[in-house]
């Protein structure tokens, strides 16, 4: 008998971590959370409501964080979610990052905005297991303060890690004002054989910190990104996924630059 | 071995298949054509020969009997979800040989595409085909360019001759139905040559084709309606769907029911952002899948010649020429 992939299991929020009144994470119980990769992801399961897939941005010893932006009608929903109700999920989907590809390397993740939500698990990967990388750099962007993701995780990091937080606006005699790509120049690399780099964010981002990256001496084969696209199953059935001969939910999301520049939607 | 049999015989045959299957065929609906005083011809359960139509391409495919339209996943309510049943145990379909190359295509996506697909593989589990061999080409068809106009893995194949119906029958199931009936000599016709011819591009470039002029002309003549992707045999896409009963918030179902590549949202993200606004950029990313995107995949172009997007589009949008437009275009 084939497996019913479709049908959601039952969660319980463990608890619900409010970054902004947009934007919160939360925690769910997972008994298989150990299997789950940095950079994959579920699909949040309302009945009425709908599905949609949300990045895993944590991983515990039996729950993953699920970081959502509150910007349609299952999102909308689930923010009347507090701790201690279940809802359903079902995943994890996709391939992830692998940390074996960024072992030995001078480490390099470039976010913005919700786009820290898939890297944060391979970031707090390497930032507890710092023996395993040559050097780790952060670089993340947000609109403004007010639009910071984890700043509980941004205190730790700035203690493992070279961490640039960057906002788009904000008082420039406080903190990094620009984007992202303003500070690739300035990232210290020992030798570009080692250099690797993870880039995710908005379309228009991830093609400036890339090139930014390539003028910097980056391979195309050390860069790695991970792509948003709509999904209505996970599964590599609904089609939505599709760019050329790839379906992000099967093949991806996460691609080595070499694969991933060559799509075309 | 063939088989002739009368009207007569070929009905009691029907009634004893339809104790053991459904059987869908293609029928002809008066006055439902895209244009008024025409019929069209769409699948449905059939329960006689009569309600056969054996002469006309039908404007549908034969796909909603294993992808329907609109499909249950799960009920729900408060307590839980609960999977439909389905809709049924096996079924006998008649259709041409293109589009039984098109459910090999339905397989690559539903079974072959990640894990198999629990809702159509279980209703693929038991199906016989019955070929309706055509003995000419239909307007529009191109099947002897995507090599789907001969094919072998029919169960049985029906074709009237001279108001008889001859059958040749390669499975046991049906062949114990013809014991004692009249055997001749019977080779099943296929289409040898079509009007319309679609050159082969071996690899394409994307990047090149992507930047080409010729998608503008379809910005504005392609409406975005969707109606080529309804109508085609191997177009799978489809999209969850929640509703709930009435009053009950509580209880409902969730769906999925068919998409199109050509309509508004198919790519919309969360926050709004939008990968093809353009409608001819939709036909390329279309059009390219029935080709090299899907062969890149699994060794077969997902176009079946068929042409029944070319027979039902509003705008008179000819999708063998846009695919003899790429094969130019990449020279």
């Amino acid at each position: 008998m084939i497996t019913n992939e479709y049908l959601p299991f039952s969660s319980k929020v463990l608890k619900v971590t409010k970054h902004t009144p947009m934007e919160h994470t939360y925690t769910m119980e997972f008994a298989g959370a150990k299997d789950v990769v940095p950079g994959q992801f579920f699909e949040l399961s309302l009945p009425k409501y709908g599905e949609a897939p949300i990045s895993v941005s944590g991983i515990g010893e039996n729950s993953v964080d699920l970081t959502v932006r509150s910007i349609g009608v299952v999102t909308d929903e689930l923010f009347k979610y507090e701790a201690g109700r279940h809802l359903y999920i079902r995943g994890p989907y996709g391939n992830g990052f692998i940390a074996d590809d960024y072992k030995d390397s001078e480490l390099l993740v470039i976010a913005g905005g919700t786009g820290v939500s898939p890297v944060k698990a391979i970031i707090d990967y390497f930032g507890n297991h710092n023996d395993e990388v040559k050097s780790m750099s952060i670089i993340t962007g947000f609109k403004s303060k007010d639009d910071q993701l984890f700043r509980e995780d941004f205190k730790r990091w700035g203690k493992q890690m070279n961490v640039t937080l960057t906002f788009d606006r904000g008082d420039e005699t406080k903190e990094n004002i620009g984007l992202v790509t303003k500070y690739i120049p300035s990232v210290k690399v020992n030798n570009f054989d080692d250099a690797k780099a993870i880039v995710v964010g908005p379309p228009i981002m991830m093609k400036f910190a890339v090139k930014g990256l390539i003028e910097r001496g980056y391979k195309e084969e050390n860069i790695w990104i991970s792509h948003e696209r709509r999904m209505s199953c996970g599964l590599g059935k609904c089609g939505h996924c599709r760019v050329n001969s790839t379906y992000i939910c099967l093949d991806g999301p996460v691609f080595n630059y070499t694969v991933g520049k060559d799509l075309i939607d | 071995m063939a088989y002739s049999l009368d009207k007569i015989a070929v009905d009691e045959l029907f009634s004893k298949w339809g104790e053991d299957y459904l059987i869908y065929g293609p029928t002809l609906i008066k006055n439902t054509g895209r244009l008024s005083d025409t019929d069209s011809v769409r699948y449905d359960e059939v329960k006689s020969i009569d309600d056969l139509e054996l002469n006309l391409k039908s404007d549908y495919s034969f796909k909603d009997v294993i992808l329907p339209i609109s499909e249950v996943l799960f009920y729900y309510n408060e307590d839980g979800m609960m999977v439909p049943k389905q809709k049924h145990n096996g079924a006998i379909i008649f259709l041409r040989s293109c589009d039984l190359h098109a459910l090999d295509r339905l397989d690559q996506m539903f079974m072959e595409n990640g894990k198999p697909d629990f809702y159509y593989t279980r209703l693929r589990e038991n199906l016989k085909f019955v070929l309706i061999p055509c003995s000419k080409s239909f307007e529009n068809c191109f099947c002897v360019s995507m090599n789907s106009n001969v094919t072998k893995n029919y169960d049985l194949t029906i074709e009237e001759i001279n108001g008889e119906y001859v059958f040749e029958s390669k499975d046991e199931y049906f062949t114990k139905f013809f014991s004692g009936s009249k055997e001749l000599d019977y080779t099943v016709p296929y289409v040898k040559e079509n009007d319309i011819k679609v050159e082969h591009v071996e690899k394409i470039n994307n990047l090149a084709i992507t930047k080409s002029e010729m998608w503008r002309e379809y910005d504005s003549r392609c409406i975005a309606c969707g109606r080529c992707t309804l109508v085609c045999p191997t177009c799978t896409c489809w999209t969850m769907q929640d509703i709930h009963y009435g009053d009950n918030q509580k209880a409902g179902e969730r769906r999925r029911v068919q998409a199109s590549c050509m309509v508004d949202n198919f790519d919309r993200v969360a926050g709004g952002h939008v990968y093809r606004e353009k409608n001819g950029d939709r036909m390329r990313y279309k059009a390219l899948h029935k080709i090299s995107d899907h062969r890149e995949r699994y060794g077969v172009d997902m176009c079946i010649g068929c042409g029944r997007c070319d027979d039902i589009c509003p705008e008179y949008i000819s999708f063998s020429t846009i695919l003899n437009k790429i094969a130019k275009e990449s020279e």
